[in-house]
């Protein structure tokens, strides 16, 4: 006997639970998982925070990746309440024990005055120019739109720096800041290559800038055409997601921590010796800091730069893109970043080898006592690089990259 | 014996090894032993006191040994003991 709309809704109501709008929003976060089953148009107009979306005709192809417990709770809806219902049957049907609708759908949510998100939509260009990140379930639209909105700033536009920056802007990061007050030289073009022959003798933030923008316009670059010292490294890491630290000093490196900590800002951490390099991420008070690793800098002789020993091109290069890949990573919200783990490659046997870090509990700058003696406004001592560390000025051939106002 | 990976900023204290195989059955022994082996290491891994630099880490089978016994973490044959010092190229 054929059966009309009437009947078939009248066969879902009977079988599947329904719940009100405001039923959904009290539920504890992460309770249920909830769908959106409306089209790609209409969730573009606006969803539920944190629903996921497939769209009703994608049901049976998709859900089981959304929701592979067939036990938990699944609360779909749609506009009105309807669509929601027959896709509800459909999981029903799959083995889903637990499946309800929302009653009314997304026009009842919003009567109700709930909260709800309007994702960011991109434009023709902008979703083709991304596609292979679109395609991917842990991107997607969401996660470009993600990418878009963040800034990356990276210190050091140099041969760490080079890949970072092209690939940060390939990725669509919408955001890049460089802090750089070098001139490129001849001598970086074996490694450094965010740079050309032709832009020899010009500033390293505008070569980079205009690399940049070439590879992507959708992304700004901020210049920050400055030395990184005690005196300006707050208002200049203010704002930004994620930092890339490609510098080649140790005081650079210690400045920066310090206050990335004190401003809760991630730091993906890389430095490159010869046919070495050393990787970590610093996630504040999640995984240790550069001063948990290193409480203090070596001696000279321990510590040359690579404009004294040399570096195989291609390292700074694997281990810039590796930041990029740590950095993507915590933008996104993905995946497991290297915090507590430092990783070594070793170009010559190429060779990656893995060493756990720890929070050191009596570190002078991520501890819970240095966090408190911070908020109370008499930060603890810490070993102060440029006084015991003159050689950086000289030995290292560095000279210029550190000013007299870093030194005390 | 243990393992002891030398890194290539040490290198031309011990004659070009990436890796040297060292007897001793704590940190401190084969600390011990390599600088005798090797002097030239020695202000470069030991403080004036005779504790291990602060800029230098030491890892017994990636661990660091700062969160172990220190000097007296036991070695093991066969373990890999790995020197670490900061590196600041970029």
């Amino acid at each position: 006997m054929p059966k009309s709309y009437a009947d078939l809704l009248r066969e879902a109501r009977s079988q599947i639970r329904e719940v009100s709008p405001q039923e959904v929003d009290a539920l504890p976060p992460g309770a249920a998982t909830i769908v959106d089953v409306r089209e790609a148009s209409e969730w573009d107009q606006g969803h539920i925070p944190g629903a996921h979306h497939v769209s009703k005709s994608y049901i049976e192809q998709q859900i089981e990746a959304i929701a592979p417990d067939r036990d938990a709770e699944v609360i779909l809806y749609c506009a009105g309440g309807v669509r929601s219902l027959f896709a509800a049957q459909t999981m029903a049907g799959m083995g889903y024990t637990n499946v309800a609708s929302m009653s009314q759908g997304f026009q009842g949510w919003k009567g109700a005055g709930l909260p709800f998100d309007i994702p960011v939509v991109l434009t023709g260009d902008q979703k083709q120019r991304y596609s292979r990140h679109l395609l991917i379930p842990e991107v997607g639209s969401e996660g470009q739109a993600k990418l878009l909105a963040s800034k990356a700033l990276l210190i050091g536009a140099g041969g760490l720096g080079s890949p970072a920056a092209l690939y940060l802007a390939a990725a669509g990061v919408g955001t890049i800041g460089l802090v750089d007050f070098d001139v490129v030289d001849l001598s970086n073009l074996q490694r450094q290559i965010v740079h050309t022959t032709a832009r020899v003798g010009e500033r390293k933030v505008e070569s980079a800038r205009i690399a940049i923008n070439a590879l992507n316009p959708d992304v700004t670059v901020i210049e920050h055409e400055e030395m990184l010292v005690a005196a300006n490294v707050e208002r200049i890491i203010a704002g930004y997601d994620v930092i890339l630290d490609g510098t080649d000093t140790f005081e650079t490196r210690y400045i920066l921590n310090d206050a990335a900590v004190a401003a809760g800002i991630p730091v993906v951490h890389a430095s490159v010796f010869r046919f070495e390099g050393q990787l970590t991420t610093f996630v504040p008070f999640e995984g240790p800091c550069y001063r948990c690793l290193y409480p203090t800098p070596p001696p000279p002789e321990l510590a040359p730069g690579c404009s004294v020993a040399g570096v195989l091109g291609v390292v700074p290069g694997i281990l810039g893109m590796l930041q990029t890949n740590e950095a993507l990573k915590v933008l996104l919200g993905i995946g497991t970043t290297l915090a507590g783990r430092l990783l070594l490659f070793d170009a010559l046997e190429t060779e990656f080898t893995e060493l756990r870090l720890r929070r050191d509990p009596a570190c002078p700058v991520c501890s819970d006592e240095a966090v408190e003696a911070r908020a109370a406004g008499r930060p603890l001592a810490t070993t102060s690089v440029g006084a015991d560390a003159p050689f950086l000025l000289t030995t290292t051939g560095l000279a210029g990259t550190v000013s007299p106002e870093a030194r005390t | 014996m243990s393992v002891v990976f030398i890194p290539s900023v040490l290198r031309a204290n011990v004659g070009g090894a990436k890796s040297l195989e060292i007897d001793g059955a704590s940190i401190r022994g084969v600390v011990d032993a390599l600088v005798t082996q090797h002097p030239a290491l020695k202000g470069q891994l030991l403080s004036e006191d005779g504790d291990l630099n602060r800029f230098v880490n030491v890892y017994v089978n990636g661990q660091d040994v700062r969160y172990l016994a220190g000097l007296d973490t036991p070695v093991a044959a066969g373990d890999e003991v790995r020197l670490l010092p900061a590196m600041a190229g970029g």
